[in-house]
C-alpha cells in the first residue's frame, strides 16, 4: 500500500513537473553521452594497446616474396639468414639492450591478425604467406630503438625494422586528448544536470508543500515523504542514461563498425557490444548523481 | 497525557519568550481550552507538543515521554499519536472528502481494505455521511473543518490538538464543530483546543487555561473566558 502510494505521488510529481523532468532527461542524456564517448575512446585505445603496445616494441620484419627493400633483393629470407639474425639478437653484445626475443612465424602472425581484426571484413581476404615473419624484440630501454635499427636494417634477410611504439603513441596521444575533451564537456554538463535536478526537486517540493505538510502532521515517515521526490530525479536521470546508451550503441554499431570499419579495414575497432559494458556504469552514474542531488536539496527545502 | 515542566521557548533572543516557564498537566481524556490573545503562546504550545520546535528550557512530556529524547526518526511515531486541526482546514483541494481522509492512512501504510472500512465510519462520526465524493470547494466552511477533524482522528490518536478550529466559522457552525469535538472527547481522546472565542468556552464549561504573554495566568476546572478587551463579552 505504501509502495503504491509512493508510486502514485511519483506519478503526480512527474506530471506536474513535466517540462523540468524532460530537461533533466535531456541534460543527463547529453552529459552521459559525452562520458560514454570518453569511455569508448579509452576502450578503443586499450583495444589497440592490448595487442600492440606490450608485444611490439621493435619488430624486425624478415623478407617475404613481395618485399621491396634493398636487403631483400635476394628474395625471401633463408633459414641460414634467420638463424644468423636470431643468433645476433641473442648474442652477448646485444644483451645489454635486448631483454627478450620472440619469433613470430607467418602462421602466428595470421593468428594474431585474425584475433585483432575479428570485427573487420579484411580478415577473410588475408592469408599467412602475405604476412612477414618477424622477431619481436623487447628492449631493456625502449629509447634505444636506434641501436637495433642500425644493426639490422641492412642485414640480408631483414625487410624493415620498425618501432611501432612511436607511431602508436602519437595516435594514442590524440585519442587521449579527445577523450579528455569529452570528459571535460561531460563534467560541465553533469554539473548542469546536478543543479537542474536540485532546482527541479526544489520546485516540486514547493508545489507539493501542502501534501508534505499534511504527511508530516499525520506521522508519515521521512522515507515516504522524500522518496517520491528522490525517485523523480533518479528516474529522469536513468532515462537520460538509457538514451545515452542507445546513442552510443548506435554510434559504435553504425558509425564505427559500419562506416569507419569499411573505410579503414586495417584498424581494429571496438565492437558495439562493448557499449553494453559501459551502459550500467553510465546509468548508475546518472542515477546516483540525481539521487544525491535531490536528497541534499530535500534536506534543505523539505522539513520532515 | 501532556505535561509541561517549566517550559520556556525563545524564538528570538531580542524579544520576550513565546512561553515563559510554563508548567501544565493535561490528563488522559481531558478537554482543555487554551485561551489568550494572539501572541499569548497558544500556537507555540501546540508546536512543542508535536516536536515541531525544540524547547529552550524545561521539558515537554507526551504520554510520559520527554519529546526532547525522541530521536528524529521516531518523531513520525509521536505524531501518529496526535491529531491536529487548524483554523484554515488544510485540505487537499484536488482530492475528494474520502481521499482527503484516506490520505492520512495511506501515508502511514494502512491497507486499502482497512481504509475502505474505517473512513466511512469516521466521516459518520463527524457528521459527513454521504459526502464521500464531494470536493472540498463544494463544501461549506463547517463541513470542510469536519473533514479536517475526520482526517485528524482517523488513525485514532490519543490526543487531538485544535488550533483555533472555529476561527473561520460563524457561531452556529462553530457550535456544530464543538459538538463533534465533544463527541470525540467523550470517546476517550484527550482534546486541547486553542481559541479566543469566549462564547464557545463559556458554553462548554470545560477546563480553561489562560495564557498571557507566554505565562499561565489562570487554570480553572470549569472556567469561563472573557476576552481581554471585553468586546465580545457584551
Amino acid at each position: 500500500m505504501r509502495f503504491a502510494f509512493v508510486l502514485g505521488e511519483l506519478g503526480s510529481g512527474l506530471r506536474r513537473n513535466l517540462a523540468m523532468v524532460v530537461s533533466i532527461i535531456l541534460v543527463t542524456f547529453i552529459s552521459l553521452t559525452f562520458v560514454g564517448a570518453a569511455g569508448l575512446l579509452q576502450l578503443q585505445i586499450n583495444q589497440m594497446k592490448g595487442y600492440w603496445y606490450d608485444r611490439v616494441q621493435v619488430a624486425v620484419f624478415l623478407c617475404v616474396d613481395n618485399s621491396t627493400s634493398p636487403s631483400c633483393a635476394a628474395g625471401p629470407v633463408t633459414d641460414d639468414q634467420r638463424e644468423d639474425i636470431k643468433a645476433t639478437l641473442e648474442s652477448a653484445s646485444f644483451s645489454e639492450y635486448v631483454s627478450t626475443v620472440e619469433y613470430e612465424s607467418q602462421q602466428e602472425a595470421l593468428g594474431h591478425f585474425q584475433d585483432q581484426f575479428a570485427n573487420s571484413p579484411i580478415v577473410d581476404s588475408v592469408t599467412a604467406d602475405q604476412l612477414p615473419e618477424s622477431f619481436r624484440v623487447n628492449l631493456v630501454d625502449p629509447e634505444k630503438y636506434e641501436v637495433i635499427n642500425e644493426a639490422f636494417s641492412s642485414t640480408p634477410g631483414v625487410d624493415v625494422v620498425s618501432d611501432q611504439r612511436e607511431l602508436l603513441e602519437r595516435l594514442f596521444t590524440y585519442m587521449n586528448v579527445a577523450s579528455a575533451i569529452a570528459l571535460t564537456i561531460a563534467g560541465v554538463m553533469l554539473l548542469c544536470a546536478v543543479l537542474l535536478v536540485a532546482t527541479t526537486i526544489r520546485l516540486s517540493a514547493f508545489s507539493r508543500r501542502r501534501e508534505t505538510g499534511i504527511m508530516r502532521l499525520v506521522g508519515a515517515s521521512k522515507a515516504v515523504i522524500q522518496l517520491p521526490f528522490v525517485l523523480e530525479g533518479v528516474i529522469a536521470a536513468v532515462i537520460g542514461g538509457l538514451l545515452a546508451t542507445v546513442t552510443l550503441w548506435a554510434v559504435a554499431h553504425f558509425a564505427l563498425n559500419g562506416v569507419l570499419a569499411e573505410m579503414y579495414p586495417e584498424t581494429a575497432f571496438i565492437s558495439s557490444s562493448e557499449v553494453l559494458l559501459l551502459a550500467p556504469l553510465l546509468i548508475l552514474l546518472g542515477g546516483v548523481l540525481a539521487g544525491v542531488s535531490s536528497l541534499l536539496t530535500l534536506r534543505r527545502y523539505l522539513r520532515v | 497525557m501532556i505535561r509541561f515542566d517549566t517550559v520556556t521557548k525563545v524564538y528570538d533572543n531580542n524579544s520576550r519568550p513565546a512561553l515563559d516557564a510554563v508548567s501544565l498537566e493535561v490528563d488522559r481524556g481531558e478537554f482543555v481550552f487554551l485561551v489568550g490573545a494572539s501572541g499569548s503562546g497558544k500556537s507555540t504550545f501546540i508546536r512543542l507538543v508535536l516536536k515541531e520546535d525544540r524547547v529552550s528550557r524545561g521539558a515537554v512530556y507526551v504520554a510520559g515521554q520527554n519529546v526532547a529524547n525522541i530521536p528524529s526518526w521516531r518523531v513520525p511515531k509521536l505524531r501518529r499519536g496526535i491529531g491536529v486541526v487548524f483554523q484554515d482546514f488544510r485540505l487537499l483541494p484536488n482530492k475528494t472528502v474520502f481521499a482527503n481522509v484516506a490520505f492520512a492512512m495511506q501515508v502511514i501504510g494502512k491497507s486499502r481494505a482497512v481504509i475502505r472500512e474505517t473512513v466511512p465510519d469516521v466521516l459518520q462520526t463527524v457528521g459527513l455521511e454521504g459526502k464521500n465524493n464531494r470536493m472540498p470547494h463544494e463544501l461549506s466552511g463547517g463541513e470542510q473543518q469536519r473533514v479536517a477533524i475526520a482526517r485528524a482522528i482517523v488513525n485514532r490518536p490519543g490526543i487531538l490538538l485544535a488550533d483555533e478550529p472555529t476561527g473561520n466559522l460563524d457561531p452556529t457552525t462553530s457550535m456544530g464543530i464543538m459538538k463533534v469535538l465533544g463527541k470525540i472527547n467523550s470517546n476517550g481522546t484527550t482534546v486541547v483546543m486553542a481559541t479566543h472565542d469566549d462564547d464557545i468556552v463559556n458554553t462548554m464549561r470545560k477546563r480553561v487555561v489562560e495564557l498571557r504573554n507566554g505565562s499561565v495566568v489562570r487554570d480553572d476546572a470549569q472556567g469561563i473566558y472573557i476576552g481581554e478587551t471585553g468586546v465580545s463579552a457584551q
